[in-house]
């Protein structure tokens, strides 16, 4: 038994968005009669966080802290429009979406709080701990909270605002496929390490380096959540998924998941990430999305690592222990032979009938 | 371990931000790690009626007759539903989105063509009843031959799996593919000093989400019906169930927002649909979840692709042309599949800077589970093809593989194949960090290059 060791890389980028078909989502956001800010949405939250991100939003354009904005979200009969959470889009246009939202209602806030201090509202900004000041004279100031109750019960105002972030459709041309499909781009590169063992063909991933470039991190330990997770998924893709294992024979499909194989706990590699920024001009605060992207650039820098061990091309997803020891048992009979494993006839016919 | 490349592109950030940029624990963290969040299946209703559906057992067939009378004698089972009872049976999801034509039915009833597909829903008012009376639904076939493998069904002569295309292919604008055209590749191939063509494959795969999908509608007063879904899009899912249904738009109304991993899989529009139905028609609550089993083999899996590139490259390392034919396997039915496929088109020839390009995406039907969105659509695969082509043509030159990415990486002002100026890009950037970051070399020249500057 020998294990070989090999690196392999990739680099990849990923589009913000999806506006094949018109991409908009809106939020509406009130304040309460004792200053919390409420932000509407009919947005999804899939566990990756979106409600943090979005108090984290709306909060910097207030001038507030995050504590002080409720997400209420998910219920068509409460929140406006929003295409869904997908094609790493939630932070990106509904963060924008918010941030409109936000400054409609700022400007309501500082009116308010202008006539309650006898001042001009351009000369007042919010100290981000729920009070509203003079700049320049910070003495002179009015707590949030008295804001809201003066606007409720004195001025008759709703502090509010309403947003929506629209990327219009392109339609691509037919001919030559000129088209705008999305807005801004992430960007990544994974450094794969991994060890074969030459006599079973199953692979090990060691380590997975990667760089990725955000825009900007809105919130660092849920990016870091967000890239970990995807290369999790990315090394998942790589070596173990399929619900189709001999493809396109639909024989074998695997219904739980004692058939169908992901990594466990003792398969991680570890895990080396940094972050880029530049900032997208049209991004919150320069966010570009990235949910997504985190799983690519793992899976061909697996493939290659691969390559790198042992000197075999697997062309075809998963790169199963089966794969890679036919590999190496082909190379062992003509080391010139530069052969991808994968034959469509091949695997139709001849795996199936060997299980 | 993560660390932040503060020195790239350090002149393009605003500072003073105090609430984003620092970390914030996620607002339902400690709800999943004491299992104390409530997701739509953690809803109660009294009277809830159970859906389990009839499904095909073959990979094409003629439906010959269905006959439910003996499922209606099974104690428990309350009603069944059939497509006569679908108000508007055929549809596509992105009709939403002007995507034609309407291809896929609620429940089969002339044709199956996957195994799995939905036939027959029946209410119990128990699981075990509603699938002792799905296995008493007699459903006679007459079997079809079945096309598999996408290349053998654009095949002259090949079963024809949807004859709401008429042929098993989605046809764009009068196109039978997604077209990219940039250049000339033949003019790119022949200044070429090497030349090669590669083909990959990938097989379907599953979302896998803790949670399946799955939904329970619920009868409200003044004839209005609540949804409790873990949908990704609930505005997706209200349209389209008030589409299929005939219902107005207002009488639906979608609650969601928790869902126990999407990854693209909860974009379609499934389980809603039939849910509301079958509220309607019995005035009772019901819960429509995909068993684990229904969930990885007749929920819409990441499509299978098979891609071949054709590359140009100069023995300076510039690729000079890119040629790439990619076949997306959408299975019987459109879904996103259309949508993933331009998609696959826009992302060619990857995040490279190349003179000549020509892109044929095509989006194929065949007999199998209808692949859908996940994470990564269009571009996860051809990702995979593309830098694993990469890694070959540096190979091939002798190349370093991240020198080689450097070279060729797209930079600020550089047109796109799909002719789309690049803006803010910082692919050249993330292969120095990550050279840094696993001590892997690269000379002088590359390094002082940069997204914003071709050379230092």
């Amino acid at each position: 038994m020998t294990k070989k060791r090999g690196r392999g890389m990739a680099s990849v980028n990923y589009p913000t968005g999806m506006n094949l078909g018109g991409d908009p989502s809106q939020a509406l956001i009130h304040a309460t009669t004792t200053g919390s800010f409420i932000v509407t949405l009919s947005s999804v939250d899939l566990g990756q966080g979106l409600k943090t991100v979005m108090a984290q939003i709306c909060a910097e354009t207030l001038g507030v802290s995050t504590e002080n904005v409720i997400i209420d979200t998910a219920d068509t009969d409460t929140g406006p429009h929003c295409m869904g959470t997908f094609a790493s889009r939630g932070t990106h246009r509904i963060g924008n979406a918010i941030i409109m939202a936000a400054k409609e209602a700022k400007s309501v806030l500082l009116e308010v709080a202008a006539e309650e201090l006898e001042v001009d509202a351009g000369d007042l900004e919010t100290d981000g701990a729920g009070n509203i000041r003079v700049k320049g004279s910070p003495q002179k100031s009015i707590a949030i909270l008295n804001v809201a109750l003066a606007a409720h019960f004195k001025h008759g105002r709703t502090i509010s605002g309403r947003g929506i972030f629209l990327q219009p459709r392109s339609y691509p041309e037919p001919e030559t496929g000129k088209m705008t499909p999305a807005t801004c781009y992430a960007h990544a590169c994974t450094v794969a390490e991994v060890e074969v063992d030459t006599e079973t063909g199953e692979v090990q991933v060691l380590s997975l380096k990667s760089a990725y470039e955000v825009g900007r991190a809105l919130n660092p330990r849920m990016v870091e959540q967000q890239i970990i997770g995807g290369a999790w998924m990315g090394l998942s893709h790589a070596l173990y998924e399929t619900t189709e294992p001999y493809y396109p024979n639909r024989a074998h499909g695997p219904t739980d998941f004692n058939q169908y194989l992901m990594p466990g706990p003792g398969d991680l590699p570890e895990f080396s990430n940094v972050i880029i920024e530049r900032p997208a001009g049209d991004g919150p605060f320069g966010a570009k999305g990235v949910g997504e992207m985190t799983a690519n650039s793992p899976i061909p820098a697996i493939a290659n690592a691969i390559f790198d061990a042992v000197g075999v091309r697997v062309d075809s997803l998963p790169i199963t222990p089966e794969k890679v020891l036919r590999g190496i048992q082909a190379l062992a009979h003509d080391p010139e032979k530069w052969t991808p494993v994968f034959r469509k006839d091949h695997a139709q016919t001849e795996d199936a009938a060997r299980h | 371990m993560i660390e932040y490349r503060k020195d790239y592109f350090s002149d393009a950030r605003t500072d003073g931000l105090t609430e984003v940029g620092v970390t914030r624990q996620r607002s339902d963290v400690l709800g999943h790690v004491t299992g104390k969040t409530q997701y739509y299946a953690d809803r109660h209703f009294a009277g809830l009626l159970h859906l389990k559906m009839v499904r095909s057992p073959h990979h094409h067939a003629r439906i010959k007759s269905i006959d439910v009378s003996r499922a209606l004698k099974v104690p428990g089972v309350v009603r069944v539903l059939t497509a006569k009872d679908v108000p508007q049976n055929i549809y596509t999801i992105l009709c939403l989105i002007q995507v034609e034509p309407n291809d896929e039915p609620v429940l089969a009833f002339d044709k199956v063509r996957f195994k799995g597909e939905q036939i027959v829903a029946v209410l119990a008012e128990s699981e075990q009843a509603a699938l002792a009376g799905v296995a008493k639904v007699k459903v006679v076939y007459e079997e079809l031959p079945a096309v598999f493998d996408v290349e053998e069904a654009l095949k002259p002569g090949a079963p024809l799996v949807n004859e709401y295309h008429g042929r098993n292919w989605f046809t764009y604008e009068g196109h039978h593919c997604r077209r990219v055209r940039f250049g000339n590749v033949d003019e790119g191939f022949a200044a070429a000093d090497h030349v090669i063509e590669e083909m990959y494959q990938s097989s379907p795969i599953e979302h896998a989400p803790t949670e399946t999908t799955g939904c329970i509608v619920v009868p409200d007063q003044n004839e209005r019906y609540t949804c409790y879904s873990n949908t990704q899009a609930l505005y997706f899912t209200l349209d389209n169930s008030a589409l299929i249904l005939n219902s107005p738009f207002h009488k639906l109304r979608l609650v969601g927002g928790t869902v126990g991993g999407g990854f693209g899989g909860k974009v379609d529009v499934i389980t809603e649909p039939i849910a509301f139905l079958a509220a309607m028609l019995t005035r009772r609550p019901v819960k429509y979840e995909y068993s684990r089993a229904e969930e990885m083999q007749v929920s819409s899996p990441r499509a299978a692709e098979r891609i071949y590139i054709k590359d140009g490259v100069a023995k300076d390392g510039r690729i000079l042309a890119r040629q790439v034919r990619l076949y997306v396997d959408a299975g019987a039915y459109s879904r996103h599949s259309p949508y993933g496929t331009t998609k696959a088109a826009a992302h060619m020839p990857g995040p490279y800077t190349i003179p000549n390009v020509w892109v044929d995406c095509h989006c194929v039907y065949t007999n199998r589970t209808p692949s859908s969105a996940m994470r990564g659509f269009g571009v996860t695969i051809g990702d995979f093809a593309l830098e694993v082509q990469m890694d070959k043509l540096a190979r091939l030159i002798g190349m370093d593989p991240m020198e080689f990415r450097i070279l060729n990486a797209y930079r600020d002002g550089d047109m796109k194949a799909h002719q789309k100026e690049v803006d803010g890009a910082a692919l050249v950037e993330c292969v120095q960090a990550a050279s840094d970051l696993a001590n892997w070399p690269i000379a002088g020249r590359y390094r002082a290059m940069s997204s914003q500057k071709r050379e230092g």
